[in-house]
């Protein structure tokens, strides 16, 4: 994996007139609704540690409350930190000065709002060069960026409109068209689709995912949809009250919850078509005969092949046809059932002694 | 018990001395400044004969040419349009031009002057609460305060005539403008700021492209309000020697002229509904982009 683009270390917010006094209890394990309780501050993020990695979506999940669009706003630094570090391309972000901010934000990174946050008196060209007018670019190469980008998102013959004239959906194509425009090689997404009904957002995840296929951004995505954060995330990490509960790739967290909330969580999705075989294959043990299955695809996917084949076992294959393991009907069958969260012994024994 | 029933008032002479310290105090900042500030205010009192003497030297009708293109390009209305060419038509008939273009001049200096100094405050106090703290009651004052009393420091201190009937016109006038300014853009949508501040917009970025341009038809609003107000200092304004439609209304309320002050009066009001509804209909253009479609 590439070296970590975004590296966020150790980083607490605490809202409230003296934060730094009150950091040390925090740190001390003091817990939110005590804090607030006996300090009147309320405690938005606590010893959060991520890497995300270049050129990956990183989704962040999270209840609303639970932090995540807090988070997200230290990135760019619209919200100051109390304590700890955000590194871009090993800059230190809470180190940078307001010119140096200006510049990260400008070039750097780019934001997609969950309420789109367009200019109501401009037009979709205008709003979608906003970046670039801001960067100091202007006239003729100006339009030209804009007017690609615009193209991209399926806008074409849009451009004279003013964003209360579209409809949601093509308000926030307009908003990622003006995020795209201004070539930042981090996006920012702060619920990006969460305000949309459920069929635009899932064309508009659609269209995230073309453009990433190609762009290769560095993506942090903010959302509180767990079919979302499935289908977008590389990588998710997952918040509650401030804290990260777990971090990792998508198909650890569905097939090892880290605790009984994670697996509540992920009780309801259709497990069969999120996995994919690489995730609960036997790796290792070689089958030359019989059909073999892609590690990328989903189990899903699988099923029939694997029903067909001779013992329930097939042999998975790489990219470039290598052999990679096994993957059995039974094995695929038991991915497909919820998995017991890790706590779980240890809730169930706790019960038994009270 | 003398103390209930008389208020303890302070010293009949003491009084009189407080008074004559003040007043003599004013005195004489007046006679070492006086001139420093009209000389500081004759640029202004030049452009305001200047512009007074352009409208009674240009041919009527076109002035009325001009005020018809300019009704028509504020407005888009046939009816404003017109309305305005047949109440200056009348205004003319009666006998009225030359007070109501004097009257149209000081109003639109005033106008001018109070948006030039109202928005940079009023941008002030949006951006610093304690500018915002400090201004306010000022502008309380300027608003309450009778305008008789204001009249008596700024004759003191600038005498009788056309630059301290400006100035009077101005106290009076400015509040709505910087209060509305302010309160405009206070009120921008606090997503839209974030998204510019997201992009890396400084101040004049923010202020120029975002802040302004929203709060417009507030400010559109506050522009509206200064010159009707404006308007209705018309007849104060010419107890201290400015000329227009307020001096045959003063004579007429000396001399119980009712036919001389209710035309007069009545071109006053012609003049406030031909400016209110032209700078309100533009207001309103200013924000058509935001009327069509709601949603989202």
């Amino acid at each position: 994996m590439a070296e970590p683009k975004l590296r966020i270390r150790e980083l607490y917010k605490i809202f409230g007139d003296t934060p730094q006094k009150v950091l040390p209890l925090v740190k001390d394990g003091m817990s939110k609704a005590e804090l607030l309780d006996k300090h009147g501050h309320v405690l938005g993020l606590r010893d959060i540690n991520i890497d995300i990695p270049e050129r990956r979506i990183q989704v962040i999940m999270g209840l609303s409350g639970s932090g995540k669009s807090t988070l997200i706003r230290h990135i760019n630094r619209l919200i100051e930190p109390t304590a700890g570090d955000i590194l871009i391309n090993g800059q230190n972000v809470t180190q940078m000065d307001a010119g140096e901010l200006r510049d990260l934000r400008r070039f750097t990174a780019s934001m997609v709002f969950q309420h789109f946050g367009l200019l109501p008196h401009r037009t979709v060209q205008q709003n979608v060069e906003y970046g670039l007018t801001i960067q100091g670019i202007e006239g003729a190469d100006a339009a030209n960026r804009a007017g690609h980008w615009i193209e991209r998102v399926g806008l074409a013959g849009y451009e004279d409109r003013y964003p209360g004239q579209l409809s949601g959906g093509m308000q926030q194509r307009v908003g990622l068209a003006r995020a795209l425009a201004t070539d930042a090689e981090i996006l920012l997404m702060d619920e990006a689709f969460s305000a949309l009904d459920p069929l635009i957002r899932t064309e508009m995840q659609n269209i995230l995912l073309d453009l990433q296929e190609e762009l290769h951004k560095t993506i942090v995505f903010i959302t509180h949809d767990l079919d979302e954060a499935l289908r977008l995330g590389d990588q998710i990490a997952i918040l509650r009250d401030g804290e990260v509960i777990q971090k990792g790739e998508v198909q650890d967290i569905v097939l090892r919850p880290a605790d009984s909330y994670i697996a509540d969580f992920t009780k309801d999705i259709n497990r069969a078509r999120v996995l994919k075989v690489a995730a609960i294959m036997e790796p290792g043990r070689k089958l030359t005969s019989g059909a073999a299955i892609p590690a990328s695809m989903t189990i899903e996917q699988a099923l029939t092949t694997l029903a067909a084949a001779p013992d329930g076992v097939c042999a998975v294959v790489g990219p470039e046809g290598e052999t990679l393991g096994t993957v059995s009907l039974q094995g695929a069958l038991a991915a497909v059932a919820p998995a017991p969260p890790a706590d779980a012994e240890a809730a169930e024994s706790q019960r038994y002694s009270a | 018990m003398e103390f209930f029933t008389e208020f303890p008032e302070m010293g009949r002479e003491q009084l009189r001395d407080l008074k004559k310290a003040i007043d003599a105090g004013f005195r004489d900042f007046s006679r070492t400044y006086g001139e420093g500030m009209e000389d500081f205010f004759n640029p202004l009192l030049q452009f305001l004969i200047w512009f007074e003497k352009l409208l009674l030297a240009t041919p009527w009708p076109i002035v009325i040419g001009v005020i018809a293109a300019l009704t028509w390009f504020g407005a888009r209305s046939w009816k404003i349009t017109l309305g305005s060419v047949i109440a200056f038509l009348v205004i003319g008939y009666l006998g009225m031009w030359e007070d109501t273009m004097a009257t149209l001049a000081i109003i639109s200096v005033a106008t001018i002057l109070c948006i030039v100094v109202g928005i940079p405050i009023g941008v002030l106090m949006a951006r610093y609460d304690r500018a915002q703290a400090a201004i306010t009651p000022v502008l309380d004052v300027m608003q309450t305060i009778p305008s008789f009393v204001y009249l008596i420091p700024v004759v003191m201190l600038l005498g009788i005539g056309k630059v301290p009937g400006l100035i009077a016109v101005c106290i009076y006038a400015i509040p709505p403008i910087v209060r509305l300014t302010n309160l405009g853009i206070r009120l921008v949508d606090k997503e839209v700021l974030e998204a510019a501040d997201a992009f890396g917009a400084n101040y004049r970025q923010r202020l120029f492209g975002v802040q302004i341009p929203l709060a417009l038809p507030n400010i559109f609003a506050g522009v509206n309000q200064t010159i009707m107000m404006a308007l209705g200092m018309v007849v104060i304004a010419s107890m201290i020697g400015v000329k227009g439609l307020g001096v045959p209304v003063l004579r007429a309320i000396s001399n119980q002229y009712l036919a001389l002050g209710l035309m007069n009066g009545l071109a006053i009001v012609a003049l406030a509904i031909i400016f209110d509804r032209v700078s309100q209909t533009y207001g309103k253009r200013l924000q058509a982009h935001r009327m069509d479609g709601k949603n989202g």
